[in-house]
């Protein structure tokens, strides 16, 4: 579906299902050059268990028009401006990567709005190296070769039939790519989240529970790069699980069922 | 596994896919004979059904180890996933009923495979799908061919048996230029010898009977999906961007934004056609993938040999391998092919100076090549198409397909090279002798061995089999 934010026309992926005002609201949001299909199974699932699903893609990503966000604050207004175009009154935010702070900001600027927060893949502060982030501005095949390897754990994720994560990640990254011809989301969406700062005030604002999913041998978030927000949580109080499995980045493609049990544990 | 590069193609021929068996430990890949699996719950069997969970249910629609060998070649072509089939045939019918129904249209090469030919010209329009044919190498008849309803443009990475190599890059960026995708044949090169995706191929096939599995083993087929096909945009393919009645409305390109193509094609084609690679047939695939990139370059090297041997006979006119400078393929050989020109592989025509008497003399008379119809083989094997693939044809249609009535195939396979150009030798001399037991010999009215020469053979009728 596409909904109206701020005038210009977003999509949603709702799994399959109509929008149901009468059920509780997920909105899934992608990390930096992906969309809404990295959580297509999640989504189903939820859609088909109570839940209206919004698996965005971010303004000016492939479905949805707009300005692309330029930093974690902007994006996570624009979740807001979301919620509020849809008449979502309270919502669960579920975020990978770049998504998983932007999450993380708008959880925090949205307070009881938001019931739930799960972070995928998350890391603070997300720092870029220099290499991948100039890559990225100008050499964006090679930087997709670069994030792909540190994305992945395996040659043989259990992702089910004849799917192959690393082919499919580097297509729907210069699928992403391609989409904004006037703005580099590559590089955007990384300088959004190497520039980002305020994830440890956003965390202690925090008013829902939190759940953080972290891949194992994930080299682009390591989990040790997550412990500064855990610490964060736990010294602010909040109610947080974290949950460790075994894969790398992209806990979505690569361990699906895995991702969707954190999930459905957390949630319902 | 992790790095700072791409894994490499050696890896991935024995990686992709597959890591120790968690049940068990067992390093190779488990041959799983089942045709179904337990579910968990209702729950997990309801989220299995509705594409809300991973896993399989049915062996028909999906199966662990056959699993292995669609994510190695997708690895190995530089895809986003494959889909095993019975056959090559059926990889090729599967692609086309996954795109379009009646009333639909094919650009498709002339230099095909006779089977691919046969399901085009012949099967395919009794389901009111029609197929245009073009040489290979004219791309305004490729451009003149394409009509509103073209929904697919198709050739061999290298047509058999002649050998003519489809410009990729070329076709591709008409196929893409007219809002509609190109599917390749590439059996015969392997994606060790070409990727057709990253020269602009959208939909890669092989039958994996041949050089995939490479020991005249089993039967079986793969197509993989580079995802760079933008299918929504077309707007030709409403199959795959308009909700599908038959599997909850499902609208494929919203689901997957780089996988549309192989999830209808799963989620129908393999549910309601039903050809289904067996598991063990994908293991027999996979034993055959493990050593690809060393039994490619022995098949390159000997093909080297026999070709230098053969085209300097006096009882060869011609060899039809893009390695002869004067091959018509033989620049785009040096462009395309990964080696150059050595890269065409090793199945390849050559045309005796001789009647069909002393082809078939030439045939009796090898003892290592085997005479009989397949191709890919780690043993050698030959053919001589007028008698065997193409008896149906007149010598002036075998003229027009590019085939002599003294034109052999040979698909050489990884003896030691000296002692298939031994066999060549000795039969070969046979031939000569042939013509003295009243055959017709080089030169004479039959025209016999210059059908082929020089002009871009185009195989119509069935040269594999």
């Amino acid at each position: 579906m596409h909904i109206d934010v701020n005038g210009h026309a977003t999509y949603a992926y709702t799994g399959g299902k109509d929008f149901n005002p009468a059920q509780p609201t997920v909105v899934l949001i992608h990390g930096v050059l992906c969309d809404h299909s990295v959580w297509a199974l999640q989504s189903r699932y939820l859609a088909h268990h109570g839940w209206n699903v919004l698996a965005i893609d971010l303004p000016g990503h492939c479905k949805s028009a707009g300005t692309p966000p330029a930093s974690v604050q902007e994006a996570a207004a624009f979740i807001q401006a979301l919620l509020d175009a849809q008449g979502v009154e309270r919502a669960a935010l579920v975020g990978h990567s770049f998504g998983s702070l932007i999450a993380l900001q708008a959880a925090a600027n949205m307070g009881e709005r938001i019931s739930h927060l799960v972070m995928v893949g998350t890391a603070y502060p997300m720092k870029v190296s220099p290499a991948l982030l100039d890559a990225s501005l100008n050499q964006p095949e090679k930087a997709l070769h670069m994030t792909n390897v540190f994305s992945r754990a395996t040659l043989a994720p259990p992702s089910g039939a004849g799917s192959w994560v690393f082919g499919a990640s580097l297509a729907l990254g210069r699928r992403v790519l391609a989409s904004n011809k006037t703005v580099n989301l590559f590089h955007t969406g990384f300088n959004a989240c190497n520039n980002y700062d305020q994830g440890l005030q956003a965390m202690a604002a925090v008013t829902c529970p939190v759940l953080m999913v972290l891949g194992e041998n994930d080299q682009m978030t390591m989990p040790k790069n997550a412990q500064s927000l855990v610490q964060q949580a736990k010294d602010a109080g909040q109610r947080l699980q974290v949950v460790m499995i075994p894969n790398g980045h992209h806990q979505m493609s690569e361990s699906p069922n895995e991702t969707l049990v954190a999930l459905k544990a957390f949630l319902v | 596994m992790t790095g700072y590069a791409d894994p490499h193609f050696d890896t991935l021929t024995l990686h992709a896919g597959s890591q120790p068996d968690p049940a068990t430990g067992a390093r190779a890949v488990p041959i799983h004979l089942t045709t179904s699996y337990v579910f968990e719950s209702s729950d997990q069997a309801a989220a299995l059904f509705n594409l809300e969970s991973a896993g399989h249910v049915y062996s028909r629609i999906s199966n662990p180890t056959t699993a292995v060998f669609e994510q190695r070649i997708a690895a190995l072509e530089g895809g986003i996933g494959a889909i095993a089939t019975a056959s090559g045939q059926a990889a090729l019918h599967l692609s086309v009923a996954t795109l379009m129904g009646a009333g639909s249209h094919i650009v498709a090469s002339s230099a095909l495979y006779g089977g691919s030919h046969n399901l085009l010209h012949y099967t395919m329009r009794r389901f009111g799908i029609e197929t245009t044919f073009v040489k290979p190498g004219d791309m305004e008849a490729w451009r003149a061919a394409i009509q509103p309803n073209t929904k697919l443009l198709f050739g061999e990475t290298v047509g058999n048996p002649g050998l003519d190599v489809l410009d990729i890059p070329s076709v591709s960026a008409l196929a893409h230029e007219h809002g509609v995708p190109l599917l390749v044949d590439a059996t015969l090169s392997t994606p060790y010898l070409q990727q057709p995706l990253s020269l602009g191929a959208d939909l890669v096939y092989h039958s994996a009977t041949k050089f995939l599995s490479g020991h005249g083993t089993v039967i079986g087929g793969v197509v993989v999906d580079g995802g760079s096909f933008d299918w929504e945009a077309s707007g030709k393919f409403p199959e795959l961007s308009e909700p599908y009645a038959g599997f909850h409305n499902m609208v494929f390109t919203e689901e997957s934004t780089v996988g549309a193509f192989l999830l209808r094609a799963r989620r129908e084609g393999l549910r309601d056609f039903g050809a289904c690679l067996s598991p063990h047939s994908a293991w027999l695939i996979l034993q055959g993938m493990e050593t690809l990139p060393l039994r490619m370059e022995r098949h390159l090297a000997n093909t080297e040999k026999v070709v230098a041997f053969l085209a300097t006979h006096p009882m060869v006119s011609r060899v039809g391998h893009p390695l002869m400078p004067d091959h018509p393929s033989h620049a785009l050989a040096q462009k395309l092919l990964r080696g150059g020109a050595r890269g065409a592989g090793s199945v390849f025509s050559f045309d005796i100076n001789g009647s069909r008497a002393q082809g078939r003399a030439f045939i009796e008379a090898l003892n290592i090549f085997s005479h009989l119809a397949n191709v890919g083989d780690s043993k050698s094997l030959v053919i001589h198409p007028a008698s065997t693939t193409h008896f149906r044809m007149s010598d002036e249609a075998l003229a027009q397909a590019g085939i002599g009535a003294g034109t052999i195939r040979l698909s050489v396979g990884l003896e030691d090279p000296d002692d298939l150009i031994d066999d060549l030798k000795r039969a070969l001399k046979a031939a000569e002798k042939a013509a003295g037991n009243g055959a017709s010999s080089a030169g004479t009215a039959s025209g016999l061995a210059t059908a082929a020469a020089g002009t871009g053979p185009s195989n119509t009728n069935g040269a594999k089999p």
